[in-house]
């Protein structure tokens, strides 16, 4: 039996299609429940309810959502390019999709082990800028073209500093294994060992960032709906739309997974003694993706002039100079070695 | 070969799930729902009103600039990742070599602020 699955063709497929089903499944039903307290949170804070009508305490909100867009129509608009219309949410979907190939949740524990993992997962989600300009060209009307343009400027600008914030840890670690940065973080003092306590700022940063790269509040001017109603996503409706939500939700589940590897440790436990294991992984992920329904319900929306000054005017040269900071101090070893871990 | 294969063949099965699904669920509505289209319900939104002319139409050229400036910078990263990797075995050469391109750049980037690249309004 153990030969089947580790000298057949068929056996070594079927081993890889479990595994990735082991990933891909859990994580849709999360984001269902993701969706859910994405609303309630926001909810809480303008004193709503939020939804409480499906299931015990509202529960099954997302799947009465999920079977509602199945049933409904899928409406071509006049002009559209029906092929890139169509091609533009798979896009958007399978990207954000892909990018979990290489996400470990506990030691060991991860579909594809490369190298280039932290790389990969940079490359993946820049090509996820496609879906958002495809949709808007495809549908031909001004809204989705107009948020279209806006999307693809704000994702390229923010995708700078975020590359430079990764460089920063990759000095740090020696490596862009995404398991070798968990690693690098194991330290005697628990959470005091792990990235967040030096690359402090780059940490605020990498968050704001993340946000703005995959628009979310304060940032999700693509979608300003008192300017251009639901931008590239307008004319969109049926399960185009929801693999656009999907695709969404999924990069930002995947930015709360990053933030948990690069900053806070990953798996590992924050007090020394505790048992490491996937449960605090899940753990540091709800609390940073609680950080991102918290920063949607409380801040106002950013003026496009604004973000774009932000991104380029502020964001691009702190990032640059804390490379340099972080070259110089893991050459020469300042701050006992805190941004050397390689050796 | 064998190492390479193991490595990313988990990568190219992850596609094939991820393009799988996303297929089901727009077929799924392709087959499911009721198709019904009329001028009016496939006319572009905009607001109530007719569609002015076409929506391919010019765009302002800052959004260009930004993506050309967005390359520049892209690549210096992708000049700094082998560099980060490694970076406990650098000669001192290759140290300041890299801090002196960081320099470089850093005037380009100061050039194209105070020319006003970076001014939206």
């Amino acid at each position: 039996m153990a030969d089947f699955f580790s000298n057949t063709y068929l056996g070594i497929a079927l081993v890889l299609i479990g595994q990735v089903l082991l990933v891909v499944v859990p994580l849709l039903v999360a984001l269902a429940f993701l969706m859910y307290a994405d609303r309630k949170v926001w909810a809480a804070v303008q004193m709503r309810r939020g939804p409480n009508v499906v299931g015990i305490y509202g529960l099954l909100q997302s799947f009465a959502d999920f079977l509602k867009y199945m049933v409904k129509e899928v409406v071509f608009p006049a002009g559209a390019d029906r092929f890139v219309f169509l091609l533009a949410p798979m896009i958007t979907l399978v990207m954000s999709l892909i990018a979990w190939a290489v996400i470990p949740f506990n030691d060991g524990w991860v579909v594809s082990n490369i190298n280039v993992a932290i790389l990969y997962v940079f490359a993946i989600s820049s090509l996820e800028v496609y879906g958002v300009i495809m949709g808007g060209w495809a549908s031909n009307s001004k809204y989705p073209f107009l948020g279209s343009l806006r999307s693809a400027a704000q994702m390229i600008s923010y995708e700078v500093s975020i590359g430079l914030i990764i460089i920063g840890v990759i000095i740090s670690t020696g490596s862009m294994n995404l398991t070798d940065i968990v690693h690098a973080q194991d330290g005697r003092f628990g959470l005091f060992s792990w990235y967040w306590l030096p690359h402090l700022p780059m940490l605020f940063l990498f968050f704001i960032s993340a946000l703005a790269e995959t628009n979310r509040p304060p940032f999700d001017l693509p979608e300003a709906e008192s300017e251009l109603v639901a931008g590239y996503q307008v004319e969109y409706s049926s399960t185009p739309f929801l693999l656009f939500m999907i695709g969404e939700l999924t990069a930002v589940v995947l930015m709360c997974a990053l933030t948990t590897l690069l900053f806070f440790g990953g798996w590992l436990s924050p007090i020394p003694g505790l048992p490491d294991g996937v449960l605090w992984m899940i753990a540091k992920m709800l609390f940073v993706f609680f950080m991102f329904a918290m920063v949607k319900a409380i801040t106002p929306r950013y003026r496009y002039d604004q973000l774009m000054r932000l991104g380029w005017k502020i964001f691009l040269p702190m990032s640059l100079v804390w490379v340099v900071f972080v070259a110089f101090a893991a050459r020469f070893d300042w701050f006992w070695g805190a941004f050397a871990r390689w050796g | 070969m064998e190492e390479l294969l193991r490595e990313y063949l988990p990568i190219l099965v992850f596609l094939a799930v991820a393009v799988g699904l996303g297929l089901v669920l727009i077929l799924a509505a392709v087959v499911l729902a009721v198709r019904n289209p009329d001028p009016e319900k496939v006319s572009a939104y905009e607001c109530g009103f007719n569609a002015f002319d076409d929506a391919r139409m010019k765009f302002d050229v800052r959004f260009y600039l930004v993506s050309i400036l967005f390359i520049i910078f892209d690549l210096e990263i992708a000049m700094l990742f082998p560099w980060a990797v490694g970076f406990a075995d650098l000669s001192d050469v290759a140290f300041w070599g890299m801090m002196v391109f960081l320099g470089i750049l850093t005037a380009g980037f100061a050039y194209e602020w105070k020319k006003g690249a970076l001014e939206w309004e």
